[in-house]
């Protein structure tokens, strides 16, 4: 230790400026004392420790440059038609209420209960499992309600993100898939009707969405009478009755729409 | 000249012994990736902190942005993923960055748990673990409600009629988080105080106490 040789070190005080702190520190043990090939934590050990958070890393900052973080359009409240997900590590949680016996009437079971219990016996861990012995597999009881566990958490999650995928798909999402490009831009249609309309404040001048959706692709999911039915009669967030011309007006707008393919 | 600017300060405050305490303190052969493989392991709840130290300067930076009101917080989102330079990789790191934690953190606790760390003495560090993963959990939880985006606000109102649903407390817990009767204004400004302050706050204590706990007891010994 290079401070303890009496190098004229100055005196050292206790709190008391008047009183001098006396005594050598005790010298940690010589590292050869130990058992195997024991390091110091800095910077020996550190540095190995360093790598491996270099790999991790390298990983990691592979991902955030490989996959933009997603951001959504602006919070809604009126909006009825969004589905809601919670973040991927709240899924089990979350399907957990979706069985019968947890949810509904049984709500209890699935927010109290059953977390409840796991998370107290989590906490309680070194209590409820005092042996000595640490090795899992000679602890079977601990290593098997952990694994049960686990594997209760990993099919609840797919479970979770398989039903979202579904309810995504058949949920009516309106609009186009936003793909392509605009069909027959010449038509008067789409250069007086649409633009004059207030068509374009929520599906965009080139009908690529803004609030609302975006109608490229349209015509490969709706016909022009369910475009009509849905302009007098309003879907999700768009109100009925927004399109204020005549109907002749109203008829070519839909028809042109539905070539929207 | 450091070497005299260091013994300068050393003289006066006596710091050698501060960082040499940390610095000495032995690492035992069976944690140590350089002499087994499968020693990496014991890695993730060092990889855990790092991923924190990253989630904690992003975050700092996000805020330099971020506008905490129902009105502009999904603008300034936006803007400083779209405008400001870097952007895109400070928010794509924060956002990133919140999963890996928690696989790294949940990784953590799995090695612990089947290597029987937490048995005596260390049962006490070991529930303090346990409180760091609530923490983190709630980190999680707040922040994923700061982009005001509709994932964000629906996820939140589902997750607040949930904790709504509890019996006794629920409705108290409930107004707690939405500071009124809806996920708003209030809510979105309450969220951002405990992912900024309260929350972190308190991740930083117990990540202090878990430390100093490893430290006065020493890593579990091999199998």
């Amino acid at each position: 230790m290079s401070h303890d040789n009496g190098n004229n070190k100055e005196i050292i005080y206790v709190g008391d400026s008047r009183i001098r702190a006396n005594g050598p520190k005790p010298a940690p043990k010589d590292y050869s004392e130990f058992p195997g090939r024991t390091e110091p934590f800095f910077p020996n050990f550190l540095l190995k420790e360093w790598m491996v958070a270099v790999v991790v890393l390298v990983g990691f900052m592979t991902l955030v440059m490989a996959e933009e973080p997603p951001l959504g359009d602006l919070a809604d409240p009126n909006n009825t038609n969004f589905i809601p997900i919670p973040d991927w590590y709240f899924l089990f949680l979350y399907q957990l209420l979706k069985f019968e016996w947890a949810g509904g009437p049984f709500i209890v079971i699935g927010t109290v209960v059953i977390p409840g219990i796991a998370f107290t016996a989590l906490l309680l861990a070194p209590w409820l499992d005092r042996s000595k012995e640490r090795r899992p597999l000679k602890r079977p009881i601990a290593t098997g309600l952990m694994v049960l566990t686990l594997v209760a958490m990993v099919v609840l999650t797919w479970e979770a993100w398989d039903e979202y995928q579904k309810t995504v798909a058949s949920a009516p999402s309106g609009g186009g898939d936003g793909e392509g490009e605009i069909v027959a831009a010449e038509d008067p249609a789409y250069t007086e009707i649409y633009k004059n309309q207030s068509c374009a404040q929520c599906h965009g001048e080139n009908l690529e969405g803004v609030n609302g959706p975006s109608l490229l692709g349209v015509g490969k999911k709706l016909k022009a009478d369910e475009i009509i039915d849905i302009m007098d009669n309003g879907r999700g967030a768009m109100p009925p009755g927004t399109f204020q011309g005549t109907d002749e007006e109203k008829k070519k707008l839909a028809e042109w729409l539905a070539k929207q393919k | 000249m450091l070497r005299k600017i260091y013994d300068w300060l050393d003289h006066r405050l006596d710091i050698t012994p501060m960082w040499r305490g940390l610095a000495d303190h032995e690492v035992p052969e069976h944690v140590n990736p350089a002499h087994y493989f499968s020693a990496f392991i014991y890695c993730f709840g060092g990889l855990t902190f790092f991923i924190v130290v990253i989630q904690i300067l992003s975050g700092m930076f996000l805020t330099m942005y971020y506008v905490p009101d129902i009105v502009n917080a999904h603008a300034s989102v936006e803007y400083l993923q779209n405008e400001v330079a870097f952007g895109k990789i400070v928010r794509g790191m924060h956002h990133w960055g919140a999963s890996v934690a928690i696989v790294m953190l949940f990784l953590h606790t799995l090695r612990v748990f089947f290597t029987g760390a937490y048995k005596h003495p260390r049962e006490f560090n070991w529930v303090i673990g346990i409180l760091l993963f609530f923490v983190m959990l709630g980190l999680g939880f707040t922040g994923y409600l700061l982009p005001w985006d509709n994932k964000a606000y629906f996820a939140t109102k589902v997750g607040v009629e949930i904790a709504a649903s509890v019996p006794v407390v629920g409705p108290t817990i409930a107004s707690f988080l939405l500071g009124g009767d809806i996920v708003g204004a209030q809510t979105l400004a309450r969220f951002f105080a405990l992912h900024v302050f309260f929350l972190p706050a308190a991740l930083l204590g117990l990540l202090g106490a878990h430390f100093f706990l490893i430290r006065r007891q020493g890593i579990s010994g091999p199998l």
